[in-house]
């Protein structure tokens, strides 16, 4: 099998996999990262969601072969100690159930805030419109997003 | 209350029993009864300790911390954080001291261990408050001992324990001495308004782990040398595979077995995508026999509910006489398709069989059955065979079916290597378990502007409506009242869905007594509290829900939701209100129309009472998405099948309710101090209801069929 080096969490790694093994799977069986989650393996949920070079992109469509240089953080690599505001905020307002969807709703708010710190309610709700939540923490999440946005000016 | 369902009584000597730990501290057995469910490690070997029957742990250092395992596996109901708040309430110590656990499933040693039915906390409340206080007792007595003082002159707060002297133990100080003393088992509870952890807020115990991402759920877990396993199913339900060719399967880098099981095929490999990609290289001959579609369903649903064989579950008075007898009869029929549970994190199991034992680890929340079923597929003992649970991304019901279990351990007994099977999005959506397809047609009789008669008659694929829920309302309002059944056996599997059969029902009945109220020309809040009257002071025992307290929601619910206020323009809304799982709901839905026809649901206000809350952040979550589901699945869950073969294999068509559909929820929990009742479902039946009336009143059309958007003539996107 073809080697790669990624470089996830700031950290270098060279992966044996094929060229169309989706991120995801190379995160979660060769790296031991499982906090990125796999819901549908099409795009369609959003718990798969990573940072590709500070962009939310989801695991399960991009392959390890194009993956290439660019710089891959997971929930794992967010913070070192839950101390990213979202972080924060998913726990001042208490946002899981399940809590399987969560950390690719905290992927994608994040590398939402980042590009927009002011957002509207109305902006916060397009952005996360990609993340299934199947237990309905929606109102929650919302919450929980223009929180860490407060936090974050 | 005469209407509450009495709990089974229980030997309070059989739930508690402690011993020194080896290492330091005291350990306290629980049973908590048919409250629970267990899994993980724990602190000593508890069959030596001769703690059989018991299924979850309160564990007191000698440091004072106290670690509290929790029987129950998560679902994301949150009683991982909610039933030991209870216990440390009584135990008397802070919050922040407590942590908590999983405890272990370990079916050789309990009994007991299936949950379900939003019965956890109802069934847990008694046993775990009376075992925290019993501890607290014995631990002040150690104190007492000591001082050589009576343990009346002793106070405890938070963990430490004072006399009138000023003189201070820690538990920690005290916990050796005590676990040497005889068990308490009948000690004082705290009296409510004591109360410092229930009914505040307490953060999900898992909260750090879940935001940062560390292993919690079954496809997290691994162990050396573990590989994955992936099954190609029939296509459709009741094909029979004839042969298959796994030529270019057995070419894929990393399958290093490829078999057939029953009409399955397995394809295990060193890796997720490996195993998925062999699985795909399949090329399968399957039989072609002619097979179920969904107008052969609704054909037959129909000519059931048209026909005469009916087991009937609660007849009271006479239906036909009142309805011979009526001035006018109103019939209406409800239909409802099948649908997947969609479970966050898909079907998967881990199965390690080998000569010495069987485990098994895994999102599962019937352990017990699993266990006796693999061990009979498998022709081994029991006793070898050990079931782990893990946090699971979310349940809903399917996870009480274990069919991957069973898949996850014949696979491995095939290859035998530790094995994780996994389903695929598409797997898990096509696999079957559906909530069943289901009709009602509901009859009710007016005569001199009265209801006299109601006759309910349901037509299920494979299953009926549980016995109890004959007993619900209306049930006891209206003299003649009836409800009947009947079912037809498909090959599609079907399983419970979050609040079995009512998730339906509320809307068919919520609907119908709305629009009957409305060919009455009554208010429709004021005509379910008449009918509500008439239930009071009744000697039925079959009753289950109590007239009183579904009176006090429905005039709450009128008040926070601003009923009787004119809504602003553009806004209409739909009442519902139901009784289920012990609890009792109202809901006010607040929805506008857009250009395409669609609603868009502002607002839903949702008053409840569950007795008391033991923690109100959990518990609203809870109640906001138990309403978001209700909506979202009314609005858009549909599963139809062409010849067996589901029509929806992912999210792309497949619509859940997403971000911009989702409703402010406003949540009102009635304060009564009686004991706590369901929570994880009672929220999602009226949510349907409320709606459909709500949109009667913006379009003038009554919705009889679940998809709304299907109904109302249009899959246009619904924005929020």
């Amino acid at each position: 099998m073809p080697a790669f080096n990624i470089t996830v969490n700031g950290k270098a790694h060279t992966v044996h996999a094929d060229s169309d093994t989706p991120l995801l799977w190379v995160l979660r069986d060769e790296l031991q990262l499982v906090g990125t989650k796999f819901g549908c393996g099409i795009g369609q949920c959003g718990a798969c969601t990573v940072h590709v070079d500070g962009e939310a992109t989801r695991s399960c469509l991009l392959t390890i072969g194009q993956a290439g240089e660019r710089k891959i953080t997971t929930i794992e690599g967010l913070s070192e100690d839950n101390s990213h505001p979202v972080q924060q905020a998913w726990k001042e307002i208490d946002v899981p159930q399940c809590g399987y969807c969560q950390a690719g709703q905290i992927m994608t708010a994040s590398a939402f805030l980042h590009s927009n710190p002011n957002p509207t309610s109305e902006d916060i709700r397009g952005a996360m419109q990609g993340n299934i939540c199947r237990c309905a923490t929606y109102t929650r999440i919302e919450k929980a997003v223009s929180l860490a946005a407060e936090k974050m000016s | 209350m005469k209407n509450e369902i009495t709990l089974p009584a229980f030997s309070r000597r059989s739930f508690m029993r402690t011993t020194a730990l080896a290492g330091g501290g005291l350990l306290i057995g629980v049973n908590f009864l048919n409250s629970c469910k267990p899994e993980a490690k724990m602190p000593e070997d508890i069959s030596q300790l001769n703690f059989n029957n018991f299924n979850a742990y309160i564990k007191i250092a000698d440091n004072g911390k106290v670690t509290i395992f929790s029987p129950n596996p998560e679902i994301g109901q949150g009683v991982k954080t909610s039933m030991p708040m209870i216990v440390a309430e009584e135990l008397d110590v802070a919050w922040k001291d407590v942590y908590v656990e999983q405890a272990p499933l370990d079916t050789k040693n309990f009994t007991r261990q299936v949950a379900g039915g939003s019965q956890s906390i109802r069934h847990g409340w008694d046993i775990l408050r009376q075992t925290g206080a019993n501890a607290r007792q014995m631990l002040i007595h150690a104190a007492a001992k000591q001082w050589e003082i009576s343990p009346a002159d002793c106070k405890v707060s938070e963990g430490v324990i004072s006399d009138s002297k000023g003189n201070q133990l820690g538990y920690g100080d005290v916990v050796k001495a005590a676990a040497a003393l005889d068990i308490q088992d009948n000690a004082p509870l705290k009296d409510p308004s004591q109360y410092k952890i229930i009914g505040r807020d307490a953060i999900n115990v898992d909260i750090d782990k879940i935001i940062s991402g560390k292993p919690l759920f079954g496809l997290d877990y691994s162990k050396p040398g573990m590989h994955y396993a992936c099954v190609l199913r029939p296509p459709a339900f009741g094909r029979k595979l004839v042969s298959f060719d796994d030529s270019e399967t057995k070419k894929v880098t990393g399958v290093t077995d490829v078999f057939r099981f029953e009409d399955k095929i397995a394809v295990v490999a060193t890796n997720t995508w490996a195993a998925k990609k062999g699985k795909e290289k399949l090329q399968a001959r399957w039989d072609d026999e002619k097979l179920e579609s969904t107008e052969d369903h609704d054909r037959i649903l129909l000519g059931l509910l048209d026909g005469k064989d009916f087991e009937t579950l609660r007849a009271d008075g006479d239906v036909k006489k009142a309805f011979a007898e009526a001035d006018r009869v109103i019939e209406r029929t409800y239909e409802s398709p099948f649908l997947p549970h969609s479970c966050m994190e898909p079907m998967n199991f881990f199965a390690d069989v080998t000569d010495e034992e069987v485990e098994l680890t895994g999102p599962i929340q019937t352990p017990e059955g699993s266990q006796k079923a693999v061990a009979e597929a498998l022709g081994v003992d029991i006793a070898k065979v050990r079931v782990n649970m893990t946090r699971m991304g979310g349940g809903f019901g399917r996870r009480l079916i274990g069919d991957f279990v069973l898949e996850a351990a014949k696979i491995s007994d095939v290859v035998r290597k530790p094995v994780k099977l996994f389903y695929t999005r598409e797997d898990d959506m096509t696999c079957g378990q559906y909530r069943p397809a289901i009709k009602y047609r509901i009859a009710a009789s007016l005569k001199d502007g009265k209801i006299t008669g109601y006759h309910l008659k349901e037509a299920a694929v494979n299953s009926n409506m549980y016995g109890l829920i004959p007993n619900f309302f209306p049930a006891g309002a209206i003299e003649n009242y009836q409800v009947d059944v009947a079912n037809y056996k498909s090959h599609i599997t079907t399983a419970p869905w979050r609040a079995p059969y009512t998730n339906f029902l509320a809307f068919a009945e919520q609907s119908f007594l709305d629009e009957l109220f409305e060919i009455m020309e009554t208010d429709p809040i004021q005509a379910r509290l008449d009918l509500l009257d008439n239930v009071k002071g009744t000697t039925d025992e079959r009753i289950q829900y109590s007239p009183e307290r579904m009176q006090e929601v429905i005039r709450t619910a009128v008040t926070k939701s601003g009923w009787n206020v004119p809504a602003s323009p553009g806004v209409f809304r739909g009442f519902s209100a139901y009784y289920c799982h012990n609890s009792h709901v109202a809901e006010v839905v607040d929805v506008t129309m857009n250009g395409n026809g669609m609603p868009s649901v502002k607002k839903v206000t949702c008053v409840v009472d569950c007795g008391i809350v033991v923690n109100p952040t959990g518990a609203r979550n809870q109640v906001e998405g138990g309403v978001i589901d209700g909506i979202g699945h009314a609005m858009y869950g549909d599963l139809s099948f062409e010849n067996g073969t589901p029509g929806v294999k992912n999210f792309g068509a497949y619509r859940l309710i997403r971000m911009e559909e989702a409703p402010e929820v406003d949540v009102h929990f009635i304060q009564n101090g009686l004991s706590p009742t369901g929570l994880g479902e009672p929220a999602l039946p009226p949510a349907g209801a409320a709606l459909a009336n709500a949109i009667k009143k913006a379009t003038g059309k009554r919705i009889l069929a679940q998809p709304f958007t299907k109904y109302l003539g249009t899959e246009e996107k619904v924005i929020g």
